[in-house]
């Protein structure tokens, strides 16, 4: 399967990483990492590509990693909905000081938007 | 980092517990601060173990007895603020406040058995005399869209809009005036 996953670098986004590449090396899936930039987050690009090269070496995945620019929810699925990919996954929210679950307005969206199936890792 | 915005004018004082008044279908209701102790933790338990899960709301109560513990123990802190609404040993509600910041996070949960009994707005009410009173400026929650009956009882109390533009609404109100 053909998957493609966005992170924007905060924390649910770097749990789906791990996720994601955990089961590419399970699976065999056909993995590609786009980075985008998420307005909310602190850590640069650079920080960004540095985890994200650390994962996947761990996972011995040998997946394209590509920065994409622009809004990043648009984005992501052009890229999903124009490359063929099968699934396109995000990180599935951040959690409130209560414990609510908050979806963030990349993966809010990428559910209304994309063509492609979304997973929200959580 | 957060940006919401609350406004300037504070809202009515509101009554702290413990207080009690009688239900819409003649129960007593007793509206009293959370103290810590094991009954009161056991008794929350028992509420949320039984808690409707279509009235879930973005991932709380969560469904299982051992999370409800570990979310309890989080927001029954000493830091946070909590109000009971008691029908005898019985929990009918919860409302809780939760440090975030220079601000407090409200969440309220009624148990199914109980609602549409005009509780909520009294908990609510109490709840916010106690912060009030325990010197809370500034509040904030979250709030499905489409839950019609939560928006409007926090509109009824105060709250006013501050974020429309997600899934889920947010809602600020402020109890103090700004210390700055």
């Amino acid at each position: 399967m053909k998957v493609l996953l966005g992170i924007g670098g905060s924390d649910d986004s770097i749990r789906a990483l791990e996720k994601t590449a955990e089961r590419a090396a399970d699976t065999g899936d056909d993995l590609t990492v786009a980075i985008v930039e998420n307005p909310s987050v602190e850590h640069s690009r650079e920080d960004i590509e540095q985890k994200v090269t650390t994962v996947l070496d761990e996972f011995n995945l040998d997946a394209p990693i590509q920065h994409l620019e622009g809004d990043p929810g648009s984005a992501l699925v052009d890229k999903a909905e124009n490359e063929g990919f099968d699934q396109l996954v995000l990180g599935g929210g951040q959690t409130s000081p209560m414990g609510k679950i908050q979806v963030g307005s990349i993966a809010e969206f990428v559910l209304l938007n994309s063509h492609v199936t979304v997973t929200l890792v959580r | 980092m957060n940006t919401r915005t609350y406004s300037d004018a504070v809202a009515d004082p509101y009554e702290a517990p413990p207080l009690s008044f009688t239900d819409r279908e003649e129960r007593t209701i007793e509206v009293r601060p959370y103290e810590g102790d094991e009954a009161e933790f056991e008794a929350l338990v028992e509420m949320y173990d039984s808690f409707d899960p279509s009235d879930r709301a973005q991932g709380i109560p969560p469904g299982r007895e051992d999370r409800i513990r570990d979310w309890l123990d989080n927001i029954l802190d000493d830091e946070c603020l909590n109000a009971i609404a008691w029908h005898g040993d019985e929990v009918a509600g919860h409302a809780t406040l939760v440090p975030d910041g220079d601000a407090y996070e409200l969440a309220i949960f009624v148990h199914q058995e109980y609602q549409r009994a005009g509780i909520g707005t009294r908990l609510i009410k109490a709840l916010l005399g106690y912060g009030r009173e325990s010197g809370v400026e500034k509040v904030w929650l979250t709030v499905e869209r489409w839950n019609r009956a939560a928006v409007g009882l926090y509109k009824t109390v105060g709250f006013e809009t501050s974020d429309a533009e997600s899934f889920e609404l947010e809602m600020t109100i402020r109890l103090n005036p700004s210390d700055e």
